[in-house]
């Protein structure tokens, strides 16, 4: 079908690709919460979408049904079938259904723990303050390029232990496997070997030389006293360094393109440092990044619609954090706002495992922008771009201050 | 005012723990428990009411 073709009626075609759809969603979400709120595509090599909050709270919860083993929704070749050839050890956990993925699931979340994220707080505090040392007396930047984007590829790779002069290729290798190679296969299987080859020489090396990182401890750990296998660990590791990457950084950008664009907003946050933490998770709320994919293990009947096995679900949590019956004045941002049970890093079993670190990292970028930029505009409105997909999130944010 | 988590529920988004700190910690798979078993302080009802209110996954439960 043509991928391209424009969309007449947005609940029986939508296109997560259209421009317009990728600058401001939420007027589309709105329509077609309001007829059909789970809405069907024929592109993408079909596919559903939640748009309401509830919808989301539910068919996650499915997870005998609704599988993780086909997160991503990107096209796949005609005739393939879906289900059969697929493995759920691709990206430990999130390729993974429970019971398995929670035993992996607790080899991750002490290390992203509170505490432990904490400890690179400082790291992270002085990367910043690097950055904006290297543009403020120029008076403009590119907030997403020149500062978003080159927060968390560093802070995930020093975490990892990975060597940092290597970041560059690191931040080539997630933007070919994800942005390049959602639509081309030989992008995608190119990046992907190049971080694999990584990890497992670096896991060879760990085992000679164990250096008291996260690797050096993962490959002595087991699974029911089974040892980790090399691949597991591989995949888990690169799936940390892909999850926590552009996600994060969408986050960030799309932030400070908030700030940028809402006068009112900004002097507020730059004379009230108190309202970081409820502007943070508000500013996760209005502009949540990602939509993880599901794929039908079986049958679904649910609210009169019937999932068929083997189809595929994309559960937009963006859409359902703008969901009028769960948030009053949803497309507002309100900076201390009291209620907010946003669902931006998804809900039940998979609920981001790298969320404190997220948050750390928002904490730190956006209060360190602040304290030496509180004033700060768009240059030009018009070059601001946005990616869109399952991670959507401001990619080029020109200001001047 | 009773506070209790249902860990069934808990997912470990530290939305609870964050508001208010004095009321829960987590362990070290980040999942949440109430510091508070007994009746709470009234100065601090309204902290509870805040973490129940903003935990996405309805884990944080309060009992009059
Ligand atoms: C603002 C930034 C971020 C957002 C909005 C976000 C969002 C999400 C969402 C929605 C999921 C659930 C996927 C599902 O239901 O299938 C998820 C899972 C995950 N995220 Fe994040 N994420 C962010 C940052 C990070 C960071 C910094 C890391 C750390 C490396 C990370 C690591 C992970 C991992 C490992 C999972 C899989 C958990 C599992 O399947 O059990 N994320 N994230």
């Amino acid at each position: 079908m043509d991928e391209t073709k424009p969309v007449e009626d947005w609940t029986t075609d939508f296109n997560i690709f259209d421009p317009q759809y990728s600058r401001d969603p939420a007027p589309f979400w709105s329509e077609i919460r309001q007829t059909c709120p789970i809405a069907h595509t024929g592109r993408n090599g079909g596919l559903y979408m939640t748009t309401s909050y509830n919808d989301a709270q539910r068919l996650v919860r499915e997870t005998d049904i609704l599988s993780n083993r086909q997160i991503s929704i990107a096209p796949m070749q005609a005739d393939k079938d879906l289900l059969a050839d697929y493995h759920t050890e691709v990206n430990p956990p999130i390729t993974m259904d429970p019971p398995e993925s929670i035993a992996v699931r607790r080899l991750i979340l002490p290390f992203f723990s509170v505490k432990a994220v904490e400890k690179h707080r400082p790291y992270t505090e002085a990367l910043c303050h690097q950055l904006i040392d290297g543009f403020i007396d120029q008076g403009e930047c590119d907030a997403a390029e020149d500062y978003a984007q080159q927060i968390t590829p560093r802070v995930i790779a020093h975490m990892l232990g990975i060597d940092e002069t290597r970041n560059e290729e690191f931040v080539s290798w997630v933007r070919g496997l994800i942005e390049d190679g959602f639509s081309d296969f030989d992008a995608r299987r190119d990046n992907l070997k190049a971080m694999t080859t990584f990890f497992q020489d670096m896991i060879e090396e760990r085992r000679r030389y164990p250096t008291g990182d996260y690797i050096s401890d993962l490959i002595t750990k087991d699974i029911d006293g089974a040892p980790l296998t090399d691949k597991i660990i591989v995949n888990l590791c690169v799936l940390l360094l892909i999850a926590g990457i552009d996600t994060t950084w969408s986050s960030i950008g799309s932030s400070l393109f908030h700030m940028a664009t809402h006068d009112h907003d900004r002097k507020r946050l730059a004379s009230e440092p108190g309202l970081f933490p409820s502007a943070i998770e508000e500013l996760l709320r209005f502009y949540a990044p990602v939509s993880p994919g599901r794929i039908a293990m079986k049958d679904l009947e649910y609210n009169g619609i019937t999932i068929k096995k083997g189809e595929r679900m994309m559960m937009n949590f963006p859409a359902a954090n703008r969901d009028p019956a769960q948030f009053e004045n949803p497309d507002e941002v309100i900076l201390d706002r009291e209620q907010n049970r946003h669902v931006a890093f998804g809900i039940g079993h998979h609920r981001c495992a790298g969320s404190n670190l997220a948050r750390m990292e928002m904490d730190a970028a956006l209060r360190i922008w602040f304290e030496r930029i509180p004033d700060f505009t768009l240059t030009d409105p018009g070059a601001v771009t946005w990616s869109t997909g399952q991670v959507r999130g401001a990619r080029r944010v020109p200001v001047k201050f | 005012m009773f506070v209790k988590v249902n860990s069934k529920r808990c997912q470990g988004h530290n939305r609870c723990g964050s508001l208010a700190p004095e009321l829960f910690d987590t362990d070290e798979f980040g999942m949440a428990f109430p510091l508070y078993h007994e009746m709470l302080p009234p100065e601090l009802e309204e902290k509870a009411r805040l973490a129940a209110d903003n935990c996405p996954e309805y884990a944080v439960l309060l009992k009059k």
